[in-house]
């Protein structure tokens, strides 16, 4: 955790018609972390990665690597390193696993690169190497919720932004897709994790903060957030 | 027997330029599900340019068919821009309002134009060549063989390229699209323009084939496209093919057999039918819930 933040969030705001769902939160996210937010339903953690990536309007500022995002438009975000999976892992089902790889290369140049990249992306996932000509609409949940990670690693993310992967799945698949993130963030990645499985999410996180109804209430290590008492009572079930 | 298959080739004719017009409206539903009312106006303004490019530059047919397709492309961009990117967010049916508001437009800025109907010339020598009691047109050749290689070129783009990929996305869900690092603008534009220069090329032949053109011309022909579409599978791009083909060759068979009168009548009343029985057409299936 040295020098400048990778991405930095000040006083941001998102309101829809006269609902504020994020009023005015502040955090950092530095190089090789996982960051986590955690909150209820509506705490606002959706609307802050839509926010980042360029998908909702918003106030305050929002800068990467030290350039003010506001002025980027969504499809821009992307090539400049922020990544997301989205809410729901938004898989194209009309297209093939492949082709949902291949349109998330859209902003690259460097084609040689690209072809190591999916095979790095098939070791991950050997699953995804078996169904790559299947339609993404044929996959189940935790094969979607790969894909959508697939898709963000090949799109060459150097922040990851997540909402909530561990959605509709099983604890055994939720554990599985945890463990590859931690290794994607070993293996150099940034990640900002949102989660209502505070439990999991925790575990894995150097940092996290807790979002209340669009305010940001308790920040601290992973750690010290899943010893706090208030954590406990709020979000680990007691 | 030559009788029939002397109508087949003119179903075949009709079915092409059809289908090509059909094309621009179920590409257009299928990125943003919405049809766009001006496109028989656009065919219209292609047919326009046709006769332009022909009278007053004196340009032969490859030239002219280009020059109406690129100019018919830049209208319907800047009509996507200026009249329906601002409503996307809106109800549709105040885009679909739009769209009739643009056709109107077009017909009577035409209009102004050219208040009475226009005579285009005859820019493909006409040869025509009997085969076992069947006579083929060098004109008709050409409609024939030109539609069916713009199909198989769109049907290429949209299956096999990164932009073709694009779209299918949009149709999917646009708004995950620009996660992907994918310019939705852009990709709606491209749509755009590959639509619209289609109904160009239609337009193009079509005043050819039937060499008196008026600014009205563009809502029967219009309205039997979007029909073709709908029958076909509205978004689905073979289905407008298809749906093309179909209603041309009804039209052509209601009337080759039939009174005339009863053409409009017999073709229309078989598409209901259809539509009862698939009512999502042809190659169309409803959309499957997203979770």
């Amino acid at each position: 955790m040295n020098t400048a933040p990778l991405l930095s969030i000040r006083d941001l705001t998102v309101s829809y018609g006269n609902i504020k769902a994020v009023q005015g939160i502040s955090f950092d996210v530095y190089e090789g972390e996982i960051v986590t937010l955690i909150g209820a339903n509506g705490a606002g953690k959706s609307s802050t990665l839509r926010a980042i990536s360029g998908l909702a309007p918003y106030g305050g500022t929002i800068t990467y690597r030290g350039v003010d995002l506001r002025k980027t438009a969504a499809d821009k975000i992307v090539a400049l390193g922020i990544a997301q999976v989205p809410e729901g892992r938004g898989i194209f089902g009309n297209l093939t696993v492949q082709e949902n790889l291949k349109l998330a290369t859209w902003g690259r140049k460097d084609r040689p690169e690209v072809e190591r990249d999916y095979e790095r992306v098939f070791g991950i996932f050997p699953r995804l190497k078996e169904r790559r000509n299947q339609l993404g609409g044929t996959l189940s949940g935790g094969e979607q919720q790969m894909l959508a990670v697939a898709r963000a690693l090949m799109s060459r993310g150097k922040v990851m932004l997540l909402d909530e992967p561990s959605m509709g799945l099983s604890p055994v698949l939720v554990r599985e897709i945890f463990h590859v993130l931690t290794e994607i963030n070993q293996a150099g990645t940034t990640v900002l994790l949102v989660e209502q499985n505070a439990n999991m999410a925790l575990r894995v996180a150097s940092r996290g903060y807790v979002l209340e109804t669009g305010t940001l209430t308790l920040s601290g290590t992973g750690a010290e957030l899943l010893g706090n008492p208030r954590v406990k009572e709020a979000y680990l079930g007691g | 027997m030559t009788y029939f298959l002397q109508q087949l080739l003119n179903a075949m004719q009709l079915g092409s330029i059809y289908a090509l017009i059909a094309l621009g409206y179920t590409m257009v539903y299928g990125i943003l599900t919405m049809i766009n009312f001006a496109h028989g106006d656009l065919f219209m303004v292609g047919a326009f340019l046709c006769f332009i490019a022909a009278t007053f530059l004196k340009l032969p047919f490859v030239p002219t068919l280009l020059l109406s397709m690129a100019g018919v492309a830049l209208l319907g961009v800047a009509i996507e821009r200026v009249a329906y990117k601002p409503l996307r967010q809106a109800p549709r049916v105040s885009a679909v309002i739009t769209a009739l508001g643009v056709g109107l437009f077009l017909e009577n800025f035409t209009l102004v134009f050219s208040p009475y109907p226009q005579h285009v010339p005859a820019l493909i020598a006409n040869r025509t060549w009997t085969i076992g009691g069947v006579s083929i047109s060098s004109l008709q050749i050409i409609i024939i063989l030109l539609s069916i290689a713009l199909m198989i070129i769109l049907d290429l783009v949209v299956r096999r390229t990164m932009v073709g990929m694009a779209m299918r996305a949009i149709s999917w869900d646009k708004s995950i699209v620009p996660l992907m690092g994918v310019p939705l603008d852009l990709i709606i534009s491209i749509t755009f323009a590959i639509g619209t220069s289609l109904g160009a090329a239609a337009g193009t032949m079509y005043s050819l084939a039937f060499p008196v053109i008026d600014p009205y011309m563009g809502i029967l022909v219009g309205w039997k496209a979007f029909i073709s579409a709908v029958v076909g599978g509205i978004g689905n791009i073979r289905g407008a093919m298809i749906g093309g083909f179909i209603l041309g060759g009804v039209e052509i068979m209601v009337a080759a057999f039939m009174p005339s009168t009863y053409r409009d009548f017999v073709a229309f009343g078989l598409l209901l039918i259809l539509l009862i029985f698939r009512p999502y057409g042809i190659l169309g299936k409803p959309r499957p819930q997203k979770v």
